[in-house]
């Protein structure tokens, strides 16, 4: 019995999509526009995410010496970052070492430091290791206070503000993608009153026999989720293309900043799932509005 | 079967279309509801099948209070009722068949027992020669007919018509009555609201004459009372 009722009201819903015609293609792609936004901030969020978890666990950081500290200040400091008990471990690098490695990053263009090797703006440096990460943070402010260091990086201040770019870039997709999925659920709720509208004769002798309302209403949310499903489909169709292609022409650039992209899967497929989901709940919610106010018979 | 208790009902847009209406149709019986247009014939027999609510007072059907009954619940109640129209309410893409089918369908009755029932119900107002014709292919009172047929579909215990004959001429007229009262002597209820006055004088029952909203006249094998 319900499974008969189940096969009517698909059948009768996407007889509804296909008769509908053309207020269906613009339902489908108010949908599928939402939803490409919401699918692109997934991404971009879902990247970021990997990016920042990256750099959190590269436990290191870097304790500059102020240029003017002697040589006895700088031994002092590595005496104390090896009593450290959570430093796991410390490598010294002069200021001659430390303008090699600036040299050769910048390649070719490393001669142009040629002339500074007799006076070597660098100072000297330590680069510090600890067993966990989290105890970065405290020992790094520590030092920050010591009067002969002059600097001190660590990865978490990235981290701090990589995290705060991203939490705005969800609130900014979260009001984007509710104004769209508003504006996608309206459109939604048009189409399938015009299918109410051609088939109200039907509904009202439907429930003139005594058909119950849910077997009234079956059929427009049929309809409703099968719009909205389809503009989830358009939607990751055209994320999962353009993301493999970014992924693909991207990776040797970006390898160049020891940055990588999220691999293709298993993110496509998260995302995929959850665009669905949230097509169909949409194209629910939208028949759901019309079948509400226009079934009281 | 059915009780109604100082029912008045006024629409939105401020008609009192029911002012005080106390009623009660016994089961079996054959009841016209005679008066003028506009006097809250409709309105009434729309109180009994629930397409519209008191505003105030009791009604009873078969148990149920009409007035109280939870939306949820008004499917159970229509199952009992058949409905018949002055314009047939038939389905024009659906054959005649599919059209009697279709009340069946929609309460979930097995596709064995639709067959019968389908064949049952158009061999008794004698249109089963005529199954697989669409309404637009039939005269006016074969339509009607078969809107009686799905109204008889689900077995009901009343049969609820309103002006079954305003459309048909009046030969049809007399083999529609023919078919209302089979279906009464059969046990079934029949109220119904008709303008026809050769109908109500000749095939003679209770008579309800409604004018201004109030019931003004209730006789048993009454006359229809007005001129025209």
């Amino acid at each position: 019995m319900i499974v008969n009722r189940l096969r009517r009201a698909l059948r009768e819903g996407f007889k509804s999509v296909v008769r509908n015609g053309w207020m269906s293609v613009a339902s489908v792609n108010a949908v599928a526009v939402s939803l490409l936004i919401l699918g692109l901030f997934y991404l971009l969020v879902s990247n970021i995410n990997h990016f920042t978890y990256d750099l959190e666990n590269q436990l290191e950081m870097k304790v500059f010496m102020e240029p003017t500290a002697d040589e006895e200040a700088v031994r002092a400091m590595e005496a104390r970052l090896r009593n450290e008990p959570t430093v796991k471990e410390v490598q010294f690098i002069p200021k001659e070492e430390g303008l090699k490695q600036f040299a050769a990053s910048l390649g070719e263009r490393g001669e142009l430091l040629e002339g500074l090797k007799e006076e070597n703006p660098l100072p000297d440096a330590f680069v510090v290791q600890t067993y966990e990460p989290e105890q970065i943070a405290p020992l790094a402010e520590q030092l920050k206070s010591v009067e002969t260091v002059g600097n001190v990086i660590y990865g978490q201040e990235y981290v701090d503000k990589l995290l705060s770019f991203t939490d705005g870039v969800r609130w900014l997709a979260m009001i984007l993608v509710l104004l769209l999925a508003l504006t996608a659920v309206f459109l939604i709720a048009n189409t399938i009153r015009l299918t109410i509208f051609s088939r109200r004769r039907e509904i009202e002798i439907m429930k003139l026999v005594g058909a119950t309302n849910w077997f009234v209403r079956g059929p427009f949310l049929i309809e409703g989720v099968m719009l909205g499903l389809f503009g989830g489909v358009v939607a990751s169709l055209v994320l999962v293309l353009a993301y493999g292609i970014l992924v693909d022409k991207t990776r040797d650039t970006l390898a160049m900043y020891s940055i990588q992209l999220l691999p293709m899967y298993p993110v496509v497929l998260q995302m995929t799932g959850v665009l669905l989901i949230i097509g169909a709940c949409i194209g629910g919610g939208g028949s759901w509005l019309s079948v509400r106010r226009f079934l009281r018979i | 079967m059915i009780d109604l208790f100082d029912v008045w009902k006024t629409y939105p847009n401020g008609v009192h279309a029911l002012q005080g209406i106390n009623m009660t149709v016994k089961h079996g019986e054959f009841v016209y509801l005679v008066g003028p247009s506009g006097a809250g014939k409709s309105t009434l027999l729309k109180m009994m099948y629930r397409e519209e609510k008191p505003t105030k007072g009791q009604i009873f059907f078969e148990g149920f209070n009409l007035s109280r009954i939870r939306e949820r619940e008004i499917p159970k109640i229509r199952r009992k009722i058949g409905v018949v129209f002055q314009d047939f309410k038939l389905l024009p893409r659906l054959t005649v068949y599919e059209n009697v089918a279709f009340a069946l369908e929609v309460v979930d009755t097995p596709r064995s027992r639709i067959k019968k029932r389908v064949e049952q119900v158009l061999e008794q107002v004698q249109l089963l020669h005529k199954k697989d014709r669409y309404p637009s292919e039939l005269s006016g009172g074969e339509q009607q007919r078969v809107s009686l047929a799905r109204a008889l579909a689900n077995k009901p215990s009343i049969i609820i018509a309103d002006e079954p004959t305003g459309n048909l001429d009046p030969e049809t007229s007399w083999d529609i009555m023919e078919l209302f009262v089979d279906i009464n002597r059969q046990g079934t209820t029949v109220v119904m609201a008709t303008h026809n006055k050769e109908i109500v004088n000749t095939i003679r029952r209770r008579v309800v004459a409604v004018e201004n909203g109030r019931i003004v006249r209730d006789e048993q094998r009454g006359e229809y009372g007005y001129d025209r």
